[in-house]
């Protein structure tokens, strides 16, 4: 059985004047010269390669930690590869303002856990070492249990396939 | 209580309750992967299914657009990958010589009125150009709706949008859909379906219904829909053969999660600056500022409407000194057209280079890409920065392309 409470740290992307950034698109998170790429694991070291100030990504982040976006995150392409290399990087959870359509379809059907937050609290949450967010009441808690923020919770069939371990792991009703 | 259209088409492709929010399990009329993640379908459908086949070999394709014939040897691997797991299932392919795969579901009938379709493209959602949903989805969704024939999705609210007045050539359907992009920005509907009403609406070609509802992808749209018109029902004849198809309406009690009105009846010709498709400015306000390439084709604007008047434009002339105009006809027919009533020569003739039908610059295709402040105009649909080379690209209309062609610098068509 999948968790379905995620503990880490939380890293909030911004951009240098400490502001949310809006509207990364799928060639800012994943760009679209490593698309040949095809074997997930080996692309996590791309994750936001292209985003300015967020290229040492990677080489900072640890299994389980937990992302903080601003608006229309993964905007524009289709590709998966957007979704599996935070997968790759061990991504918990990533909480965002709002997401791109199909964004959201890729995260939900790799069993990336997305929640929707319309109001993220930046500073705040740069405070913490470490939050737990918990996807079936979209509660996200700092260590001493204070609710920092409440997400709308997962839907029923987004849970549904990120404990099955993803769509393809699903049959159709 | 009513339906939109979206709801419609859902109503009758699903046995769950239709309603926004919702999520329900979809039939699906048509499963597609083209060669940008159609060789990742291939392995995750080979991994997860094993020795399987897929749910209709006959409603399932791929459609070979992105970077056809393949100038890669990766391209050249992927598109083989997905031939030789075609042939094991008995899919039907549409090779590297058809053209923007989009389209040609369009013009094979594939894509009709009612119809459910998804794809790799995240442009796919142009289909509703024909009264079809069509959705761009990852690898993994693919996979899954080859496999079963169909897919969960939420229902999305939807937004209706009412057009009033009419716009007069040199303004044509391009500025009124960047119009839309720049009043509605990259997430103005964002998750939700579009509906687009209006005298002016009703009265676009299908090429024109086509560029409009090509870029609900920018304003973050799920898809735009149209009301039928005059040309929708001369091109799905031709496509299908059939005339007896009913169009998705909304029933009049239908309800939306958001009412706008715009005018167009002073619309100007529009452009797109760089770095962003929302980044909407009037081509006057930027007139004369030097362009070293022009780009003609894609999804967007490559049908035979769109080139057919840039050589209109262009007949008899020829484009400024050291300006590149590039012209990538949609698919194999538009190309075919345009080749026997000779209006390629016209471009030949103009000075225009010429190419296959495909995705061409847009997918970092075969018509060259834009090297360090090589300043291009496009009539796709994407300027960010990079996507089509390290040069800054301007989006805009076939005829405001064509106009800036020949004197070099942006320049509206008004001009002409």
């Amino acid at each position: 059985m999948k968790p379905t409470l995620i503990r880490g740290k939380p890293w909030v992307i911004t951009d240098a004047e400490g502001r949310l950034i809006d509207d990364i698109d799928t060639d800012q998170i994943y760009h679209n010269a490593y698309l040949a790429v095809t074997d997930p694991a080996e692309m996590g070291k791309y994750a936001f390669s292209n985003l300015a100030g967020w290229e040492d990504f990677p080489e900072k982040v640890r299994p389980g930690d937990i992302l903080f976006v601003g608006e229309n995150f993964g905007a524009g392409s289709s590709r998966q590869h957007a979704v599996d290399c935070f997968l790759a990087l061990g991504i918990g959870a990533i909480v965002g303002k709002s997401f791109g359509a199909i964004y959201k379809r890729n995260a939900i059907n790799s069993g990336l856990p997305l929640l929707e937050l319309p109001a993220i609290p930046v500073k705040e949450l740069g405070d913490l070492e470490q939050v737990v967010v918990d996807l079936e009441t979209g509660e996200i808690k700092a260590p001493d249990g204070r609710v920092v923020a409440r997400a709308k919770p997962m839907s029923e069939v987004a849970l549904e396939i990120y404990r099955a371990g993803g769509l393809l792991q699903l049959r159709p009703r | 209580m009513g339906r939109t259209i979206i709801e419609k088409i859902f109503a009758a492709h699903s046995e769950d309750e239709v309603a926004p929010g919702k999520v329900i399990w979809l039939e699906l009329d048509v499963r597609s992967a083209r060669d940008f993640a159609g060789a990742n379908v291939v392995k995750r459908f080979r991994a997860a299914y094993p020795g399987e086949r897929v749910a209709d070999p006959k409603k399932t394709f791929f459609t070979f657009d992105c970077n056809a014939p393949a100038n890669t040897i990766a391209y050249a691997q992927n598109q083989q990958v997905c031939r030789v797991f075609a042939r094991e299932q008995g899919i039907k392919v549409y090779d590297v010589d058809s053209g923007i795969g989009s389209h040609v579901l369009m013009e094979e009938g594939l894509a009709f009125p009612g119809a459910t379709v998804v794809g790799t493209d995240s442009h796919l959602n142009i289909l509703g150009a024909v009264g079809a949903f069509g959705q761009g989805m990852g690898d993994v969704d693919i996979a899954f709706a080859f496999r079963y024939g169909k897919t969960w999705f939420e229902v999305p609210h939807t937004t209706r949008i009412v057009v009033r007045g009419r716009y007069e050539y040199p303004v044509t359907p391009k500025d009124l859909t960047l119009f839309l992009v720049g009043k509605l920005g990259s997430r103005g509907a964002l998750g939700r379906a579009v509906e687009i009403y209006g005298e002016q609406v009703e009265a676009l070609d299908m090429a024109g219904r086509i560029t409009l509802c090509s870029m609900a992808t920018e304003m973050g749209a799920i898809g735009a829909f149209l009301p039928p018109s005059e040309g929708l029902w001369a091109f799905v004849e031709e496509a299908t053969g059939r005339h007896d198809f009913s169009y998705p309406t909304a029933d009049p009690d239908a309800e939306y999660i958001q009412e706008l009105e715009f005018d167009v009846s002073d619309l100007k010709p529009l452009i797109v600056a760089p770095p962003r498709p929302d980044n909407v400015h009037e081509v006057s306000e930027l007139e004369g500022e030097r362009v070293d390439t022009v780009f003609v084709g894609s999804c967007t604007n490559g049908r035979y409407e769109d080139i057919r008047l840039v050589a209109e434009i262009l007949k008899g002339r020829k484009v400024a000194k050291g300006v590149i105009l590039k012209v990538a006809p949609a698919t194999r027919r538009v190309w075919g057209r345009l080749l026997k009533e000779r209006w390629l020569e016209v471009l030949h003739d103009a000075g225009a280079v010429i190419t296959h039908p495909s995705c061409a610059g847009c997918a970092q295709g075969q018509i060259g890409m834009t090297g360090e402040g090589e300043v291009q105009l496009s009539t796709g649909n994407r300027n960010f920065p990079g996507k089509q080379g390290k040069g800054p690209t301007y989006l805009c209309s076939p005829a405001t392309a064509a106009a800036s062609a020949l004197f070099g610098k942006i320049t509206s068509p008004e001009r002409l």
